[in-house]
């Protein structure tokens, strides 16, 4: 205790100082953010799966994308994005994109299960990313309330209380839920794509993940116990239900009952 | 009929029934009541049943809310649900949407009930709405019948403020986003909002007091209003008699039509079961407010496609369309240390406040331009009447597009624009909407006063061509029969009035005022064909007299 107190006005003290500090928040920094960092599971992809995903690649990605994946003006560089990134945006065929746009558009998938999983693997490859989540937190058997919960107060705001999806700025928009697989929800959370947000490991847990793709499937098996849903767009399509349909009906009913005099 | 029974002597019942209705009638006076009312006239038209409709929606939301009220319980007290919808299971909620969830999934029927309640609420302000549009647009709130008209304008407002309270109870997101927005409407009134929200909602948002005193208000004092209101409305139907469409036979003087029974009271009782059947059907056969799906109130949640029942969406939709700093123009000033917040305040009671000033005095401005004090149970037709039908639909115009921008972000998804363009259009159209409406729906109304006119003159086109010795090709028109002329010759077009003295010999400055809004009101017009000007176009027919240029008349004949 003494040596320390003698030392502490030495010159060199305050710089000593710092680099403690620094040292102290980069290393907690480092353990913080790879806690979130799913690594990427390459283990289970061949070498020919890189090397044909690298052919692809180059034929169909990197006119935007840039050769090696590091990036050109008109597409970012995905170094580092994962598996997950590339199987959502492919899987679901947001990419190869169909045009510019405010946001990529979902269409039918350009390519097979097969090309999908060797594009993955090729960009797993280029640097550590999340990785294609594991079977067990796509069952649907988790806590559906709680996923309700966390989806209430994490996704509703953009993608509806009933998953019915939202408008965003600047013709972006979030888009509905229903009919979406477990693993493209579960990509979608860990990857962000487009406009959608990062929901990591340390913000929404993989058993969180979980529990909001219990929910959603839950909510979509359930179907609508009420009768028809008029699209789960709240009052306004009530509205015009009531204004066209019902208020219609009730008027041929008026010229009915009053067709007899002139 | 009457005169001889007073010479007869007592009527004495001979069956059992007969002397028990005897009984009741000599106490109180049923036969007599049934004369006179069962005579009432009504005339016939769809257009004059929505008011029935609203009745009806009424009498149906009275007893389904009576059935939920059984099983509803507005307390905030929290608790956990244990009932079996297994996305909530066990889910922390308030004891409110904790019923109002039993309500849906565990007391038999409920479901059902509550669909009922709820499409009925949003039939009943529906109907309500197109019945005072068509009140407008007839012409029917003229004297002397102005202040059922308030009474009118009233009920509104009272269904609209029963609607609100009945959306909030359930306490799920979507009605606690509700009532957060008129939470922060009413704390944007300068000086007293803080203190009148604090009131309110018994400290500070949301408390655990507002769902019991909305209770009270949605199930005890509202519809008691609206009851009371209803009886005022319906006396003063009965002593003004109802008003009528123009045609041969009917003046100010008379109601033709049915009398009320037995026919029409057959109508209007099947009329009941038919409105109540459409609900039920609606009921059972869609979802409306599946509240399921928004989960407990929260104050931290807000989810997309958040919105008022459409009652309630034109105030919205102004919150919506109001920016909150134009160019370098802020909304939100410090006064004296405190926050006006213009940006929600101008939105939320401007446009709402306009609405309802002129809804309640147009009755009054009317009679004031025209200086027309006599009574009217004759409708107009609405183009008969082109300024007042244009100032409706600018109206209903400027309504319609803050009522569209409560929906924006679903106009924005679903015809895949950007919800910034919406806006901007719509905050466009907010100011020039109702001034173009106004303009097309003037000469809309005066071409079709044209086309009367000319049909009322030279009869209808029958698309029969003929040809002409020399050559020369003419339709054939068929001249109308003398009801169906009545009907498009006999209004009235009043001309401007220009400012007239008082009895000072004066002409003020008001009275300027009043002969140039008249001139605005009536200075395009098209006078009805005078029968002079029916005798001349028909007189060629008769004397198969050929004039130049009038051939095409004559020769229809």
């Amino acid at each position: 205790m003494k040596a320390l107190s003698q030392k502490r006005r030495h010159p060199l003290a305050a710089i000593a100082l710092l680099l403690m500090g620094l040292l102290l928040t980069g290393g907690l920094y480092a353990v913080a953010t790879s806690v979130n960092q799913a690594k990427a599971d390459t283990t289970s992809y061949s070498a020919s799966d890189v090397e044909e995903g690298g052919k692809l690649f180059a034929a169909n990605c990197a006119t935007c994308h840039g050769m090696g994946a590091s990036g050109t003006q008109d597409g970012p560089s995905l170094v580092g994005v994962g598996a997950a990134a590339v199987d959502f945006q492919v899987g679901t065929g947001r990419m190869p994109m169909q045009m510019n746009g405010p946001q990529a558009q979902q269409k039918p998938a350009q390519f097979n299960e097969e090309q999908t999983k060797q594009l993955s693997a090729y960009v797993a490859s280029l640097g550590a990313g999340p990785a294609i989540p594991e079977e067990h937190l796509l069952d649907g058997k988790g806590d559906a309330a709680k996923g309700g919960e966390l989806f209430r107060v994490n996704c509703a705001m953009c993608h509806n209380a009933a998953a019915a999806g939202g408008a965003l700025t600047r013709g972006k928009f979030a888009p509905a839920l229903a009919g979406v697989s477990s693993q493209h929800i579960y990509e979608a959370m860990a990857t962000g794509p487009q406009n959608m947000p990062v929901f990591n490991d340390s913000n929404v847990t993989p058993e969180d993940k979980r529990d909001i793709i219990t929910f959603l499937k839950t909510i979509e098996a359930n179907g609508s116990p009420g009768g028809a849903d008029l699209g789960s767009l709240g009052p306004v399509s009530e509205g015009l239900f009531v204004w066209v349909a019902g208020l219609g009906v009730i008027i041929a009913f008026t010229i009915w009952l009053t067709s007899r005099t002139s | 009929m009457s005169a001889s029974s007073t010479a007869e002597a007592p009527f004495v019942p001979k069956t059992k029934v007969g002397s028990f209705t005897n009984f009741v009638d000599e106490r109180v006076g049923g036969s007599g009541i049934l004369r006179e009312f069962g005579r009432k006239v009504f005339p016939d038209h769809w257009s004059f049943m929505f008011g029935e409709v609203a009745l009806y929606s009424f009498v149906i939301l009275l007893m389904s809310g009576t059935f939920l009220t059984f099983f509803f319980d507005p307390s905030m007290a929290e608790t956990h649900y244990q009932g079996s919808y297994t996305p909530l299971y066990n889910v922390e909620m308030s004891v409110a949407y904790n019923s109002s969830l039993n309500i849906s999934f565990d007391v038999r029927g409920g479901l059902f009930m509550r669909q009922v309640h709820h499409w009925a609420a949003l039939l009943f302000v529906a109907s309500l709405g197109v019945h005072m549009l068509r009140v407008f647009f007839t012409g029917a709130f003229r004297k002397p019948r102005e202040m059922n008209w308030v009474v009118g304008g009233v009920l509104l407002i009272l269904a609209m403020a029963a609607g609100f309270t009945g959306y909030s109870l359930p306490d799920d997101l979507l009605s606690g986003n509700g009532l957060r927005i008129i939470d922060g409407v009413i704390k944007s009134i300068p000086v007293i909002g803080t203190y009148i929200s604090f009131f309110l909602f018994g400290g500070e948002f949301p408390g655990t007091a507002i769902i019991g005193r909305l209770y009270v208000l949605h199930i005890l004092l509202v519809p008691a209003l609206i009851l009371l209101m209803i009886v005022i409305h319906l006396f003063m139907v009965v002593v003004h008699k109802h008003t009528q469409y123009p045609g041969p036979g009917r003046n100010d003087g008379n109601v033709v039509g049915y009398p009320l029974g037995p026919v029409y009271a057959a109508k209007a009782g099947g009329f009941f079961f038919i409105v109540f059947g459409v609900l039920a059907l609606m009921a059972a056969a869609f979802t409306i407010n599946p509240i399921w799906n928004y989960g407990p109130y929260d104050p931290s949640p807000v989810s997309a496609g958040t919105q008022p029942d459409w009652y309630i969406g034109f105030v919205d939709g102004a919150l919506r369309l109001m920016p909150g700093v134009i160019n370098n123009f802020h909304f939100e000033w410090i006064v004296f240390g405190h926050t006006l917040t213009l940006n929600v305040l101008l939105p939320a009671l401007v446009p709402a406040g306009i609405i309802f000033t002129v809804l309640f005095m147009y009755p009054w401005i009317e009679r004031w331009v025209t200086k027309d004090n006599r009574e009217h149970h004759v409708l107009d037709r609405p183009r008969n009447a082109p300024t007042r039908t244009a100032i409706g639909v600018a109206g209903f115009t400027w309504y319609c597009v803050m009522w569209a921008a409560a929906g924006s972000d679903l106009i924005a998804t679903h015809f895949h624009v950007s919800l910034n363009d919406v806006t901007y259009w719509l905050r466009t159209l907010f100011f020039i909407g109702p001034i173009i409406a106004f303009i097309v729906t003037k000469r809309i109304a005066l071409a079709l006063q044209r086309k009367d006119r000319e049909i009322a003159l030279h009869g209808r086109e029958t698309g029969r061509i003929v040809r002409l010795p020399h050559g020369e090709f003419i339709e054939v028109h068929a001249p109308l029969d003398e009801y169906k002329r009545y009907k498009l010759v006999g209004f009235e077009s009043p001309a401007p009035l220009p400012a007239q003295p008082n009895e000072h010999g004066v002409v003020t400055r008001k009275e300027k005022r009043r002969a140039a809004l008249s001139r605005w009101f009536f200075e395009d017009r098209v006078a009805p064909a005078t029968p002079a000007e029916l005798e001349a176009a028909h007189s060629h027919g008769h004397h198969e007299a050929i004039e130049a240029g009038d051939e095409q008349k004559s020769l229809s004949h």
